[in-house]
């Protein structure tokens, strides 16, 4: 190559071109954007199609936490993003490690989840050729995030990132998925004034300021009211409002009723939480719902485990829902005083009304008679061996109901929201609406990355626990103080409670008498293990154990039989709830 | 109940992928639907003719699609003053001995002759879908090779009969 002698002159003259910044590529924008938002930690696995977003991660003060499969990324990511209330964020190479995350996706749209999802992708000259590892995880993705992207200039990539997060973050939040091709992540990126990442959604603009005339209506109805009943779900804790929720109720005395995914927004032992309600619920609270003559939603979504037959759902109650997502308000009750907003700011407003009370007195003294009557029961003997529920309890009581507990799904999930009194909102982490089997231990371990003081206890069945365990691995490398109780029925056992009651007692496929020894897979990883097998041993070890500073996994063989009583069988009513009294 | 909806939305790739997919999920069907870019070449209007089962459905799919960060814009135009317009393509069989009588039927509808053969003609109309349902239905006995319909597409009239009270979008 000739060059002229000015040419070469400009090189040589020009000292700073060497020096110079180096030019950023998109990988680089990314971190930074990631940066300013305040992200301390992501969750991921790399892969070829994320080599680059991996390289500019290396030696960056970004904590990159390696999970052994990317399922197990995602879950930790949201329980990280449950408990501290910011953004979990995820990255995942291109296809198969985009495929490992569609459940923790689907996961997070169901309950409402903040999450940002950055994938890997072929490059943009190869996409749509079945290049390798190549996956349309925009289509697969669709129906199940808030939205999403995939990156096709590297100059929009800091406007998308921020749209990702803004998203995710506001109105009702939920699981945003970036896409970023190969060749995205290495191109470089040129600033211009268009690419100062300024967000531009005209098409999105949550309501969270409510409408004064709707206030006014609910606060006299509240007010008016004989038998008011406050249903709390997770937006109330997604709005930071458990404080003003429970002012409100001591106010005017309303009764307090929770979701599943809703519990902590009240302390456990308040004298006006009669427990949570639907399918597991209280009989308390499932009769409250059919006897209020108010029922006032906030930041629930009337979900269908909750609600029982919806035609006989709550028959004597006027409806306030309070929901930021209008289209959750009439979707499956009819609704007489619809609110549109944040929790907080609703409940703030309402507060200010001032409205006069009412006198629930009557009404507070007939639940009173009810949970006397029908609290939540089990019939312990020794014959019988250790019940799950003795279990939750301990724990309760060993942990000053201070915990932050994670659950998988099935009967003991069940055990611990009715047994597991939460003094503080924010500790209680679940799988609601999908209903993961696999999401509870990895959601413990970005629990305690995101509260690293709090006592962090993952209450999983043996058969849930068995489908993301691998994640043990990060207990073992990092002395993650995560507390594993296992309640171990050798039975998937919700599974097996169903074909008792609806099957004839068929338990097909339903019992696992063949395990592995799991103090002895805790050894495996460095971890100490304990097997409990009596009410005696809960109570020493279960102590011991869930005092110390370390890891560790517990076994607690617990009766195989027992059922999640009392039940709103599918199909029938709230008030039709069987197994509400021992036999 | 058949609705007809209008959908202003950033004319953004995939977001057509994004209102159909959202119908599908939500158990909605489409009987016919129809996109391109408005009077702003980065905005497009969709226009779909949907079947949806009471005023309650109605009102989610409303709200579902007003939901899409993409959507900029959501109107049930059914019970408004307004513009229906469709258009289809109708290959007829129409040997000579025939052809005068068909174009004596197809006159009328003011359709347009856009291409002969030797046995066939086809022609080509525009109105709102009754009309086009009606001139194939004249056709048919003549025997119809080839048919295609664009679909729905509509136009809010500049004036308004009466005031029909929208369903609340919250
Ligand atoms: C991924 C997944 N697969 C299947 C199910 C269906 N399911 C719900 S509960 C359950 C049994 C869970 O067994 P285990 O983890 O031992 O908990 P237990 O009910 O015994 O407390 C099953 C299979 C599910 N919820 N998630
Ligand atoms: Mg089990």
């Amino acid at each position: 190559m000739k060059m002229t002698v000015e040419e070469t002159e400009q090189m040589y003259e020009e000292p700073e071109a060497s020096v110079a910044p180096k030019q950023l590529d998109g990988a680089d924008v990314l971190i930074e954007t990631l940066k300013k938002h305040q992200v301390e930690v992501v969750f991921g696995y790399p892969g070829g199609a994320v080599l680059p977003i991996y390289d500019a991660l290396h030696k960056n003060p970004i904590r990159h936490i390696l999970a052994r499969h990317e399922q197990g990324a995602i879950h930790a990511a949201e329980g990280y993003a449950r408990v501290s209330g910011k953004v979990g964020v995820v990255i995942a190479t291109s296809g198969p490690g985009a495929t490992n995350v569609v459940t923790g996706i689907a996961d997070a749209m169901m309950d409402s989840i903040p999450l940002v999802v950055f994938t890997g992708q072929v490059a943009t000259t190869v996409i749509g050729t079945d290049a390798f590892q190549e996956a349309d995880i925009i289509s697969i993705t669709q129906p199940i995030t808030k939205h999403n992207y995939q990156v096709k200039d590297v100059a929009d990539l800091p406007r998308i990132v921020n749209e990702a997060f803004h998203i995710a973050s506001t109105g009702r939040p939920g699981p945003v998925v970036v896409d970023i091709p190969k060749n995205m992540a290495t191109g470089i990126f040129s600033p211009t004034d268009e690419t100062t990442g300024e967000v531009n959604l005209p098409g999105y603009q949550p309501t969270t300021t409510p409408n004064f005339l709707q206030i006014q209506k609910a606060a006299n109805a509240i007010s008016t009211a004989k038998q008011p009943l406050i249903l709390a779900g997770a937006g109330v804790l997604f709005a930071k409002a458990s404080d003003q929720l429970v002012k409100l109720a001591e106010k005017y005395q309303i009764p307090v009723t929770n979701t599943l995914l809703g519990l902590g927004t009240i302390e456990g032992n308040h004298p006006l939480f009669i427990g949570m309600a639907g399918m597991h619920g209280t009989y308390t609270a499932n009769m409250a719902i059919q006897t209020c003559d108010l029922l006032i939603n906030v930041g629930a979504r009337f979900d269908d485990r909750l609600t029982g037959n919806l035609a006989h759902f709550a028959p004597n109650a006027k409806v306030i829902h309070v929901d930021i997502d209008p289209a959750e308000i009439g979707k499956n009750v009819p609704t007489e005083i619809p609110i549109v907003a944040d929790a907080k700011e609703a409940l703030l407003a309402l507060l200010e009304q001032n409205a006069p009370n009412g006198n629930t007195a009557a009404w507070l003294e007939s639940l009173q008679i009810n949970q006397e009557e029908y609290p939540l029961f089990y019939e312990a003997s020794e014959e019988k061996g250790l019940l799950p529920q003795q279990v939750v309890e301990l724990i309760h009581e060993y942990t000053n109901g201070d915990a932050v507990v994670t659950t998988d799904v099935g009967q003991h999930q069940m055990w611990a929201a009715q047994y597991y009194k939460f003094n503080h909102p924010h500790n209680w982490v679940t799988s609601g609406g999908l209903g993961t089997m696999g999401f509870g231990f990895p959601a413990a371990i970005g629990a305690q990355l995101a509260k690293p003081e709090a006592k962090v206890v993952s209450i999983v069945g043996d058969a849930g626990f068995q489908m993301t365990l691998q994640e043990l691995s990060l207990l073992q490398e990092m002395r993650i103080p995560v507390k594993i109780v296992i309640l171990n029925n050798q039975a998937l056992g919700m599974v097996r409670q169903w074909q008792e009651t609806f099957h004839g007692e068929r338990y097909s496929h339903s019992l696992i008498p063949v395990q592995p020894d799991f103090v002895k897979l805790a050894a495996a990883y460095d971890i100490k293990g304990y097997k409990i097998e009596t009410y005696e041993d809960a109570k020493a070890q279960l102590k011991e154990a869930l005092a110390s500073d370390e890891p560790v996994l517990i076994d607690c063989r617990v009766v195989q039989k027992e059922k999640v009583y009392p039940m709103v069988v599918p199909g029938t009513a709230l008030h039709e709830m069987i197994g509400v009294k021992p036999e | 109940m058949k609705r007809i909806i209008t959908v202003t939305v950033i004319n953004q790739s995939g977001v057509l992928n994004r209102v159909t997919g959202l119908l599908m999920k939500r158990q909605f069907n489409i009987e016919s639907i129809t996109v391109g870019h408005t009077e702003q070449p980065q905005i497009s209007k969709m226009t779909f003719v949907v079947n949806v089962e009471d005023e309650q459905k109605l009102e989610q799919l409303l709200k579902q699609l007003q939901k899409q960060v993409d959507v900029l814009k959501v109107n049930d135009i059914t019970e408004k003053s307004i513009v229906v317009r469709e258009l289809a393509l109708v290959k007829v069989v129409a040997p000579p001995t025939v052809r005068a009588e068909i174009n004596s039927i197809v006159e009328p509808f003011r359709a347009a002759t856009i291409d002969t053969g030797k046995n066939v003609v086809t022609y080509q109309v525009t109105g709102n879908p009754e009309k086009i349902d009606a001139f194939i239905d004249l056709l048919k006995p003549y025997g119809i090779k080839d048919l295609t319909r664009t679909g729905v597409t509509a136009f809010v009239r500049e004036t308004q009969k009466v005031h029909t009270p929208q369903l609340s979008i919250l």
